[in-house]
């Protein structure tokens, strides 16, 4: 027993020597630290009760998209595998806007993120950087669609990814938000969203998107707790498509770890949620109470 | 008047102060889809809000020096129930209109705000006021009454704030909780009008 003590005495120790805060801020939002450890860096959202990691970048090897939910993303580049306008809600640090840019340097990039701290925070410690073609907008993500769709803009390519330290904003999680997010998406335009699987929202959500979208690709990869809805206003390709496309770009796709060709297997089209809940509305949307359950 | 409009009145007072607490949280999620969830939209309602409810206090303090009764005083949750139903009826057209309007959300949520609640609130704040002085019988109680008063209103606000974000939310649409509180202001209105036409000798 004793010695049981000291074995985890010495473990959390040398786990918390291990960790170290690089930078720490209160924004108008939220807790913003950037942390350190096993070479890499981490936006985190700080959080009694537990952090959230946001967005985490390997030191040794800054193109690495190291988070799986990050890396499921790019599942988007399968149903359009040329986006040449992409709309990121949510910035984080700054990976998935530099890939995407990097990847289709000729594609604009929007990116809507509300915190002016997180913007300035990927700027400099996760070497996310603004360009003629990568754009930032310090923004509600539903003013800003609201506006774009008056402005008559569509998007290729709408990445989902607004997070907070707990969960999607609840206005970001309604029918009325898709059909706006679906109002700016071109025709073949690709809609992805980062969800979670692991609460009772996770049906509510999943009702929500196929009240808006029709079916879509349901993808959850082994081992996480992530699940990313992928799919497109015109019918969903067939796997065959979907694995040919992967198979060219997995190439292309090695350098930034994400193994593309394997995400075919994993996007499924059943339903695997209750189907006669109610979708989330902006009438009706108690989003983040039944995240709890 | 007798002592025994008491409880009516408390009861009464509870229910205002319930319901302005559960507009103003809902008012945040009315506002939502248009201006954000942002810091300066929360902003924007409490303003509009404390703004209302003072103007309401002055004129529900001036009414109740012309001949005050209970039946002007259910009058008052009457017509907060009336103002309330364009919030519901147009509430999303009016938005939209702003919308298009005014680009900077913070002053878009300050105009929508006020169109959409500054009228109920003003209203139903005229009830506090009042309230005392349908209760206060002398100069040297009046202080006990109006804390009396206080305590029972904003208990009913904190209550109101309470049950409207843990549960009315999780089980009843926007516009339901919206139309429920309309139609118990009516209520609450009614029995007070009629308590004064055959209790009050």
């Amino acid at each position: 027993m004793r010695l049981m003590l000291m074995i985890l005495l010495i473990c959390s120790a040398s786990l918390a020597e291990a960790e170290r805060i690089i930078h720490k801020e209160k924004s108008l939002y939220r807790n913003i630290e950037v942390k350190e450890s096993n070479n890499r860096r981490c936006l985190v959202f700080a959080m009694r009760g537990g952090d959230r990691n946001q967005s985490c970048m390997s030191l040794s090897d800054p193109d690495r998209v190291v988070f799986p939910y990050a890396r499921m993303t790019f599942a988007g580049l399968l149903l359009n595998p040329e986006p040449r306008s992409i709309l990121i809600f949510g910035l984080g640090g700054g990976t998935l806007p530099m890939v995407l840019s990097a990847l289709f340097p000729e594609a604009t990039v929007d990116v809507v993120e509300i915190d002016e701290a997180v913007l300035r925070v990927a700027k400099q410690y996760f070497n996310f950087v603004e360009s003629e073609k990568v754009k930032v907008f310090v923004q509600d993500a539903r003013v800003y669609t609201k506006r774009a769709a008056i402005r008559k803009q569509k998007y290729d390519l709408v990445i989902l990814d607004a997070f907070t330290g707990d969960y999607i904003p609840e206005h970001l999680m309604t029918v009325e938000f898709l059909q706006e997010v679906q109002s700016i998406m071109s025709n073949g335009g690709v809609v992805v969203a980062n969800t979670f699987s692991t609460s009772k929202l996770y049906h509510h959500e999943s009702v929500t998107y196929q009240t808006v979208f029709g079916d879509f690709f349901n993808f959850k990869s082994p081992g996480t707790g992530n699940r990313v809805i992928v799919t497109t206003g015109n019918p969903l390709p067939s796997k065959l498509v979907i694995q040919s496309r992967a198979n060219r770009l997995s190439g292309k796709m090695t350098k930034y770890n994400v193994a593309i060709e394997d995400f075919p297997r994993n996007m499924k089209r059943g339903k695997d949620w209750n189907e006669n809940l109610r979708p989330l509305t902006d009438q009706y949307s108690p989003a983040n109470l039944l995240q709890g359950d | 008047m007798p002592k025994t409009i008491n409880p009516l009145v408390f009861t009464l007072a509870f229910v205002s102060g319930f319901i302005i607490m559960a507009i103003e949280l809902l008012g945040g999620r009315i506002l939502a889809p248009y201006f954000g969830s942002s810091i300066y939209v929360w902003g924007s309602i409490i303003s509009v809000f404390m703004l209302s409810l003072s103007t309401g206090y002055l004129i529900g303090g001036r009414l109740s020096l012309i001949r005050p009764d209970l039946a002007r005083y259910g009058c008052f949750f009457i017509f907060a129930a009336f103002t309330l139903l364009p919030a519901v009826l147009f509430g999303n057209g009016m938005m939209d209109a702003v919308f298009l309007r005014i680009e900077d959300p913070r002053y878009g949520s300050l105009v929508a705000s006020t169109f959409l609640f500054f009228l109920p609130v003003a209203i139903l704040g005229m009830i506090a006021p009042y309230s005392v002085r349908l209760l206060v019988e002398s100069s040297h109680r009046s202080g006990q009454v109006a804390g009396g008063l206080y305590f029972i209103s904003t208990l009913g606000s904190a209550l109101g704030t309470l049950m409207t974000s843990f549960y009315f939310v999780l089980w009843f649409e926007v516009n339901q909780i919206f139309l429920t509180m309309a139609a118990t202001l009516i209520a609450a209105g009614t029995i007070s009008i009629l308590y004064n036409k055959f209790m009050v000798p």
